[in-house]
Parts: structure tokens; C-alpha cells; sequence
């Protein structure tokens, strides 16, 4: 906890993400980008945590985040992702998606390029709520439920899948690189296949009976069938792709929306989440418990298992930790990451053992030893 | 209604030129002024001013360093709200002053980015403006610390005197600037200020400071050497209470007595009379008014002068006997040229005791809540307002604490801190909430989601249900129906959800396929909500089972719909029609006793058709609709023979 600093920024952050790091250096993360909601004025925002010994740190600001440029965004930052080192995607309440330049020698932004009202109703426009993007593809959904795909080298926009769904699709990630997944707000994970031409989904997962809305969706690094999503009862769900149209495990975690959940990139052991109800978990998954659990500390949150078969032709060795889930060995840990606060934790990112989260109490958090 | 304490403030609208009228409303916050047609007499309909100024009453709200301000009280107040109230007071104590210092650092690390800001900028407009912020807030601080030193912490004779010097020492922190610059210099006892600041620190009590800086004179002056030893002695050996230790007040008392008439005693045989610094020293040590008072350019305030006063004078000062030190210090200080500020009023009630008045004064002199809601809503805590009911609304802190949150939820962004503080003021709280929270903009779902969120936390379902239907007509109207459909079923609004059922159905009339059906088919439990959306849902499963070729599931739910009356009568006609493949099917669907209840429906509607007949509706229509009955009534007579036939032959 004491290595948690916040910082208030004046603004209602609605999503934090690090700027990636080359894979060739074992560098660690600097900058993080942040967009803000609700405000007359919106902005996206880079700051620098300054690990490269800055010019602070006798001011007694030493890892305080420090404000790197900002630039206007019109509307709600309703989703943001880093294309690459200099690039950013940002999505907007609007309907707008806009790719912005992060200028690092001159600490300046520009809009390098802008689909303005891309997602709209036939008389108004539709926020466009996620966004994810594997240079050069970038993909949007939003509440009018369509599906647009774009390429950051052209102009014009590649394919839109009207009608993708009926109800508001919440969050978007790529399955594999043709293949895509979205969640929407009568509990249902989609799975769409770029190189089939129909408009319909592949294949269509779904909470059964209770219509949950799902919030975010996240894959696993590295075994790409494995799912976690979170709804708005704020139970997070591990979900098998390959078998079944139910989620594999449900878990309480939140008391409210969970508004994001994320693997961690390298050590995909830890999912962190946060949520509505103002906190951010940890959750560690150990695959050899020696341990007894009264000495893991923490606290274990009820879990609930739907099946406990395992995965047909699978592997053993291979199957993740998430798909093994018993609670009574008390495998799955759970932390609070953040001093009690009573406002919602919008987004978190997590990169090496950095993390950062942003909050409806105008607050950005980061953590810079996150035991993974 | 109460009189007028002070003269209102006059805002000119800067459109609204002389002889306009203005008419005006009331906001929660603000107000809103527009030019009116007055000349009713005249007739003349000349064009009005098109524009609606928004009067604000509270700029600071909208100052970005502030909102850092509001933020973080935000989170010490619902700290504050949780300290459990069955813990004896003895145990409060302590965390309500933690909590008390809290308030105040954050006050702190505002103003230090305020000044910053100030300094850093280089429009002179806004560097004032933000000078201002900062002389407010340092004024804020310097009144809440007080009022810690004597209502929350409530420092008994002796401690308290110890208080007050931290809190002179805290707000006159100008001498220790001045003490770097004179140390910093190359022989620091010939700088101007020496003295300066040699005073200044015997005035706050810092007499160990005091006498670091004696000694670089005495150095330089060693004939005085016996002179300066002296005074080291006396500075040395002034007792100050101890409230940890064994030392009872009376022993202090004693002690201290003594030390005073051993100052005295060197004053009277002139000690120091041949430096007249020192002497001013001693005759300072020995509490001499008129030496104080020779001083008041380093004293700054009154209240330094009273705090000095009491240290050399009557350092076992009781609370109770502060006002009349206080009263008669500000009157000495002040003499006839100085009038009062209000500053000055308000610490004189704090010192005596007078919390409402203090809070009064507050909320007059400072154009924000902010600080009188903050502050009485910890003394309300601590339990010094209990006595006070206003004539209007509930007691004080809550009437604050409304006024204060109000003000918040104006604000386009900072409206969620408001909630928390509704939340804690039990009697109009929430009629507030409910009154405001209904008023928030809805721009997207998200917020929709969050507000919502915050509704049905507070079991306010009145207002899920308003949210929930702008949201799903807002659906709507960008032709969305399934996205209509969620929230209604959200909003349990059975009215609503038939209405888009219709629609659902209407469009299945007219295009022959259902949209949306990810949602329809996955309706579950939802679809009990209103009879329209439960046939909706059938009609769709009956589809599902024809298209599976389940056809008698199929046929059985279909006359279920119309039997059950689930099926409205309208839609009866498409019903039967959706039966007639099923009776041509080549295999028996429907039983005899299945046809005998499908003709009977036929039959209902059509006697209820007759009744009203040629209305001049188009002959070709009507037409169709005899042809589809005299179609019908040929199939189920067919089907009815052979499900006789089929049912009498005994299976072989």
C-alpha cells in the first residue's frame, strides 16, 4: 500500500493506459496516456512517472506523476488504446474515433487522423464505447451496435457491420488476429470471424437466464480460448471459447459494474479488476499450492464453480490455472490493491509491475510494485 | 425573517442595458436572468434580447486547483460519517482532531499550488485572482486551526496556551524566512534584521532559536559577555508546561512565578541597561504591554500580540477566561485608527466560544460552503451544536451541508461528490437527491449506468424508472429497439415494454422476419414483464419450433397463445394464417379436439369481425381477409377429417 501514490488531476478519468515498451529492451514503463469524462472540456493526457532519475526528485515529487501535454478531445474518452510508441486511439461519446501523435521530442500532441460521427444513429450520434487495434487494424463498436473496422493508413473505413447487435456492445478484444469477440448489454459474448463475409457472429456465448450486462472482456495472453469478462453484478467470469456457451467459472468480486478486468500481460497468473463500487483487485491464481491458504493472506472471496470437468483433449500440463479453478484448495486469492475510497475505479493498466488506475474522485493511482 | 447582516452584493449583467427588464429563476446554484418584453401596454412586440445569462453564485467551484480541494474533503468526509457513534467520546477525541488536521492539509497543499500557480503565471489578472484564492484559503486555515485548538480539541489550562503558540508559530511563519536570509549572510549579527528576528522569535516563544542566534552576537562583543550570559540564563530557565509529564498546573505555576520575579529582579537593578536591545528582551520576557505594543510591526495581528501577551503574563490562561484577553488585546492592538475586519470578528467569537457565530460570520465573509459546511459538520460530530435548531429546514449542519452539495451538483463533473453528502443528511437529503439526480444530463450509457447505479443503491425507484425510460425512448427514437427493450425490462416498466413489443410486432407484420433476435430469443424470465412481450417471446419460440420442424410443439403453443389469450385479437388473423401450412401438412398436426378449439377461435374472430363490416375499408382487403377465412375454414375441415379418421383407426 505504501507504494500506491495518487495524484488528483482535476478531471474524472475515464481510462489509463501505458504507452507499450519495446519487447527487444527490458525497459520498464514511463508514460501512461489518460482520457477524461464528464467534464465541459475533455482531454487525453500523457504523463510520465519519470523513472529515468528526472530533474523532480528534490522537490519531494518524487513518483508523483508529472503532467507530460494534453490536448482537447470533444466528448467523453469513452475508450483508449496505444497503436504504437507515438499513436493513440481514442473513441469518444461523440461517435468520433481519432487517431492522436504523441510528439516525444517536442512533448506535444496532434491529431494525426479522425472518423468523425462513425458510429451514429440515422438523426444522432452514437457514443462509440471500445476500441482495440493491432496496428495497422483498428476496430470500434459502440451503442448502435456495429461493428467498424478501419486501417490507420487509409482514409476511408474498411467494413461495418450494421446490426451486429441489438443492444449496446460494451468492450471488443481480438481473439486471434481475424477473429474478434465483443460483449453487450444482455450478457452475451459474440465471437465474429473477419474472413467469413456474413455479418452474423460465429459463434455466440451467453450468461444463462439472468441477462447480465458485461462491462469489459479481456483473453488471456498466451492460451487465446480462455475469457474473463465482467458484468454489472460485478462477478467476473472465466469463459472456454472452445466448449460450451456458458462461462466456465463465475466469481464474486464487486459490489458494483466491474468496468475492466485485465490479465497480466506477461504473468497471466494475476487478473486485476476494478469497478463502480471504488475498488481494484488483485487476483492470483497459484498453480501449486503448497502452501496452506491460512498463510496466503489476503482475502478469499466465495467463488463458485459451474463445471468442474476438465477440458476434453487437453493437455494437462497446458491447462491454464483459470480453467482448474477449485476454491476449496483456496487457489484463487483475492487483494484489494487500493485504500478504501468510495468513488468508481474507471480503468487500470498493468504493464511489468506497474500499474495505474484512474477514478471518478479525479484521481490517477499508480503502484509501482505489483507483486506479480 | 431574520435582518439583513450585511448589504447585498450587486451583479450587473452586462447585456442587459438600462430601462430592460430583467426576469429571473431560481437555480439550484445559480441563477438564471433574460431580458423581458415589459411594455405590455404599448403593445409593441420589439425584439427581446434573445440570450439567458446564467448568474453563477459560486466561481470557485469551476477553479481546477479547487476541485482538488473538493475532492479530497470529499473522501475525509464519509471517512468522517463512519467513526462509529457508540465509541465513548474519550476515543474520539482523537481521530475527530486527526480528521480535523486532515481537512487542513489538504487546505495547505491547495494554497502552496494556488501560490505557485500565482507566482508562475504571467497574466497579471489571473495571478491576482489566484492570490485572492490564496488569501481566502490561508484565512480558511487559520480560522479552522483555532477552532481545533479550542472546540475540537478542547486544550485544557497550560496545553492550551501550548496550542495556541503552534498556532501563531504556523501563521506568522515569515520570521523564519527572514532568519535564513540573515543567516545566509556573511556576519549574520550585523544584519539589519538581527534584531529583528531575535524579537520575533522571543515573541512566538522560541527562545531556544532565540538564544542560537544571541550567542553570534555575544561572540562578537565580549565586554558584554556577562550581560549576554545572563539573558541565556533567563531564556534558559523559562518553564513551559509540560502536559505529558508529572509537573501538576499549580507546580507549573509556581515554577513559572518564580522565574518571572527573577526577570523582574534583573529588569529592577538594570541588568541591562547598557544594551538596549537586551533590555527590550527582558522587559518583553517580564510581559511588559507597552513594550509588546512598541512591536507591532513584528507582531503583524492582534492575536500574535494576545497569544504573546498570555505566554509572558498568564501562561495558565483558562478557556473560559480567554474572551476577556482576547476582547481587550484586539482593543489595545487595533486602537481607534483600525477598524475591525471581518477576520478579525470571527476569531474574536472563536475566542469566546461563540461557535455560531464563528460559522455565521463564515458563511458571510466566504463566498463558498466549502469551508462552514466542512467544519460544522465536524463540530456536529463532536457534539458542540447539539443545542441549535433553525426556524427553517432541518439543524444547521444539515442545512449547510445541503447548501454545500447543492452547489456540487450544478457542476457538470462534480455532481457525484454531491451524492455522498446527501446521503449523510438525514431529513432532507434525499429529497434533494431525488430531486437533482433526475436532472443530470445523460449522454451515455455509461453515465446513464453510473446514475442509475446510484439510484437503485438508495432504492429510489421512482427515479430507476424516469432514467430507465429516457434512456429507452431515447432508444427509440434512433429506431433501437432492442436497446428500448433492455431498458424497459430494466425499469420493470411493463407499459413501456408492451409498447415496443407492439412495435416488435408490427415490424414482424410488415417485413415477415424478426429483428433483433439475439435479444428475443434470449429473453428468459424477462419476458413475464407484460403480456405483450411473454406472446412476443412465444410467437418467436413458435417460429424457432417451426423452423426445427417440431411441428406439433409447435401447433400445441400456437393454439396455446390464442386459447391462453395471451395472443392479442389482432393478431389472431396471423396466428391462424401461420397454422394454415401446419393443417396442410401431409401427417395429422393438430387433433380433432385441437381443430374443434382452432375453429372456435376462427369463428370468435370472425362474429367479432362482423360486427363491423364495410367500413369503407378498401373492398380489395376485405376481400383478401373472406378469402384467407374461406381458406381456413376449407383446411381445418380437411384436417378435422382426417384427425377423425386417424384418431378412430385403432393402430395395428
Amino acid at each position: 500500500m505504501e507504494s500506491v501514490n495518487a495524484k488528483y488531476v482535476s478531471q474524472k478519468i475515464s481510462k489509463t493506459r501505458w504507452r507499450p515498451v519495446s519487447h527487444s529492451s527490458l525497459q520498464q514503463p514511463d508514460i501512461f496516456a489518460t482520457g477524461s469524462w464528464d467534464n465541459e472540456n475533455n482531454k487525453i493526457s500523457f504523463w510520465s512517472i519519470g523513472n529515468h532519475g528526472s530533474s523532480d526528485m528534490e522537490d519531494g515529487f518524487e513518483g508523483d506523476p508529472q503532467l507530460l501535454c494534453e490536448h482537447k478531445h470533444d466528448g467523453d474518452v469513452l475508450d483508449l488504446q496505444f497503436l504504437d510508441q507515438d499513436r493513440i486511439v481514442t473513441t469518444s461519446s461523440t461517435g468520433a474515433v481519432t487517431i492522436f501523435r504523441h510528439h516525444q521530442n517536442s512533448e506535444t500532441i496532434s491529431v494525426s487522423q479522425s472518423w468523425p460521427r462513425v458510429h451514429r444513429y440515422p438523426c444522432d450520434n452514437a457514443p462509440c464505447t471500445g476500441v482495440v487495434c493491432s496496428s495497422p487494424e483498428i476496430v470500434t463498436v459502440g451503442e448502435d451496435g456495429k461493428i467498424i473496422v478501419f486501417r490507420a493508413d487509409q482514409e476511408g473505413v474498411v467494413r461495418v457491420i450494421e446490426n451486429a447487435d441489438s443492444s449496446t456492445i460494451h468492450a471488443v478484444t481480438y481473439l486471434r488476429t481475424t477473429e474478434i469477440l465483443t460483449v453487450n448489454s444482455i450478457g452475451q459474448l459474440k465471437l465474429w470471424d473477419f474472413r467469413q463475409q456474413s455479418n452474423s457472429p460465429s459463434q455466440i456465448l451467453s450468461l444463462s437466464g439472468d441477462r447480465v450486462p458485461l462491462h469489459c472482456v479481456d483473453r488471456h495472453p498466451n492460451q487465446q480460448h480462455i475469457v474473463a469478462t465482467g458484468g454489472q453484478d460485478g462477478m467476473l467470469c472465466v469463459w472456454d471459447v472452445r466448449q460450451g456457451s456458458t462461462p466456465f467459472s463465475l466469481m464474486e468480486a464487486h459490489s458494483a459494474e466491474m468496468w475492466e478486468v485485465h490479465f497480466h500481460p506477461t504473468n497471466p497468473d494475476h487478473l486485476f479488476t476494478c469497478s463502480e463500487d471504488g475498488s481494484l483487485l488483485h487476483w492470483e491464481t497459484s498453480t501449486h499450492s503448497d502452501m496452506p491458504s491460512f498463510l496466503q493472506g489476503g482475502r478469499n472471496n466465495s467463488m463458485i464453480s459451474r463445471s468442474a470437468m476438465a477440458p476434453a483433449g487437453g493437455n494437462q500440463s497446458l491447462i491454464s490455472a483459470w480453467l482448474n479453478g477449485d476454491s476449496s484448495k483456496g487457489r484463487l486469492e483475492t487483494t484489494h490493491m487500493l485504500p478504501s475510497q468510495t468513488l468508481s475505479v474507471n480503468s487500470l493498466d498493468v504493464l511489468g509491475q506497474f500499474l495505474v488506475c484512474g477514478t471518478d474522485g479525479e484521481a490517477i493511482f499508480v503502484n509501482r510494485q505489483v507483486p506479480v | 425573517m431574520e435582518e439583513l447582516d450585511v448589504e447585498p452584493a450587486i451583479t450587473n449583467i452586462p447585456a442587459a442595458s438600462d430601462g430592460k427588464h430583467l426576469g429571473f429563476a431560481w437555480g439550484p446554484g445559480d441563477i438564471l436572468a433574460y431580458e423581458t418584453l415589459y411594455k405590455a401596454s404599448s403593445g409593441a412586440k420589439g425584439s427581446g434580447c434573445s440570450f439567458i445569462h446564467e448568474v453563477r453564485k459560486d466561481e470557485d467551484i469551476y477553479s481546477p486547483i479547487l476541485r482538488k480541494l473538493f475532492n479530497e474533503s470529499h473522501h475525509i468526509f464519509v471517512g468522517l460519517q463512519t467513526i462509529r457513534e457508540d465509541l465513548p467520546n474519550k476515543n474520539k477525541k482523537p481521530q475527530f482532531v486527526s480528521i480535523s488536521k486532515n481537512y487542513r492539509s489538504v487546505i495547505r497543499a491547495c494554497m502552496e499550488e494556488l501560490q505557485q500557480v500565482a507566482v508562475s503565471t504571467k497574466d497579471a489578472k489571473v495571478s491576482m485572482q489566484y492570490g485572492n484564492q490564496v488569501s481566502i484559503l490561508l484565512a480558511i486555515e487559520l480560522i479552522w486551526n483555532l477552532c481545533e485548538v479550542l472546540f475540537i480539541d478542547a486544550a485544557p489550562a497550560g496545553s492550551l496556551l501550548l496550542h495556541l503558540l503552534d498556532w501563531v508559530r504556523l501563521h506568522k511563519a515569515d520570521v523564519d524566512e527572514k532568519a535564513r536570509e540573515v543567516l545566509q549572510s556573511e556576519s549574520p549579527a550585523e544584519h539589519h534584521d538581527y534584531w529583528d528576528v531575535v524579537v520575533s522569535y522571543v515573541l512566538q516563544g522560541r527562545l531556544e532559536e532565540a538564544r542560537q542566534m544571541l550567542v553570534k552576537q555575544a561572540t562578537l562583543q565580549p565586554a558584554a559577555r556577562n550581560m549576554y550570559k545572563l539573558m541565556d540564563t533567563l531564556l534558559t530557565k523559562m518553564p513551559f508546561y509540560n502536559p505529558g509529564g508529572t509537573q501538576t498546573l499549580t507546580e507549573f505555576d509556581v515554577k513559572w512565578r518564580n522565574w518571572h520575579e527573577e526577570v523582574d529582579r534583573c529588569l529592577q537593578d538594570n541588568s541591562f541597561a547598557s544594551n538596549r536591545h537586551l533590555e527590550i528582551i527582558c522587559r518583553i520576557l517580564v510581559g511588559d504591554e507597552d513594550m509588546l505594543l512598541d512591536h507591532k510591526e513584528l507582531l503583524g495581528t492582534w492575536y500574535h500580540f494576545l497569544v504573546t501577551r498570555l505566554l509572558f503574563s498568564h501562561p495558565t490562561v483558562k478557556p473560559t477566561e480567554l474572551h476577556y484577553y482576547a476582547q481587550s488585546c484586539m482593543t489595545m492592538f487595533l486602537d481607534s485608527r483600525n477598524v475591525p475586519e471581518p477576520l478579525d470578528n470571527i476569531l474574536l467569537a472563536a475566542f469566546e466560544f461563540d461557535i455560531h457565530q464563528v460559522i455565521k460570520d463564515c458563511s458571510i465573509a466566504l463566498n463558498n460552503w466549502w469551508f462552514v459546511a466542512h467544519l460544522t459538520d465536524l463540530l456536529d460530530h463532536c457534539k458542540l451544536l447539539q443545542s441549535h435548531n433553525l426556524h427553517f429546514g432541518s439543524n444547521l449542519r444539515e442545512f449547510l451541508l445541503l447548501e454545500y452539495a447543492s452547489g456540487l451538483f450544478t457542476h457538470h463533473s462534480l455532481w457525484q461528490l454531491a451524492v455522498d453528502y446527501f446521503d449523510h443528511c438525514p431529513e432532507f437529503g434525499r429529497v434533494y437527491l431525488e430531486l437533482q439526480i433526475e436532472r443530470v444530463p445523460l449522454d451515455t450509457e455509461r453515465k446513464a449506468l453510473k446514475v442509475l447505479r446510484i439510484c437503485e443503491q438508495r432504492q429510489m425507484s421512482e427515479q430507476v424508472r424516469s432514467i430507465c425510460k429516457i434512456m429507452a425512448m431515447r432508444a427509440l427514437r434512433n429506431n433501437r429497439l432492442g436497446s428500448a427493450l433492455s431498458w424497459s425490462i430494466r425499469a420493470k416498466d411493463a407499459a413501456f415494454a408492451t409498447l415496443i413489443s407492439e412495435r416488435f410486432l408490427q415490424d414482424y407484420c410488415a417485413r415477415g422476419t424478426f429483428s433483433d433476435l439475439d435479444l428475443i430469443d434470449n429473453l428468459g424470465p424477462a419476458m413475464l414483464l407484460s403480456d405483450r412481450l411473454t406472446f412476443l417471446g412465444k410467437y418467436r419460440e413458435f417460429h424457432k419450433l417451426y423452423g426445427e420442424k417440431r411441428f406439433s410443439e409447435a401447433a400445441k403453443l400456437l393454439l396455446s397463445l390464442m386459447t391462453a389469450k395471451i395472443a392479442p385479437r389482432s393478431f389472431w388473423m396471423t396466428l391462424l394464417t401461420d397454422a394454415l401450412p401446419l393443417l396442410e401438412q401431409k401427417e395429422v398436426i393438430f387433433s380433432a379436439d385441437q381443430t374443434h378449439e382452432l375453429m372456435f377461435c376462427l369463428e370468435e374472430l370472425t362474429s367479432s369481425l362482423n360486427i363491423t363490416p364495410g367500413t369503407d375499408g378498401s373492398m380489395q382487403d376485405e376481400d383478401i381477409e373472406l378469402t384467407k377465412v374461406e381458406l381456413l375454414r376449407l383446411a381445418l375441415a380437411r384436417n378435422l377429417a382426417m384427425a377423425i379418421v386417424k384418431e378412430g383407426t385403432v393402430e395395428t
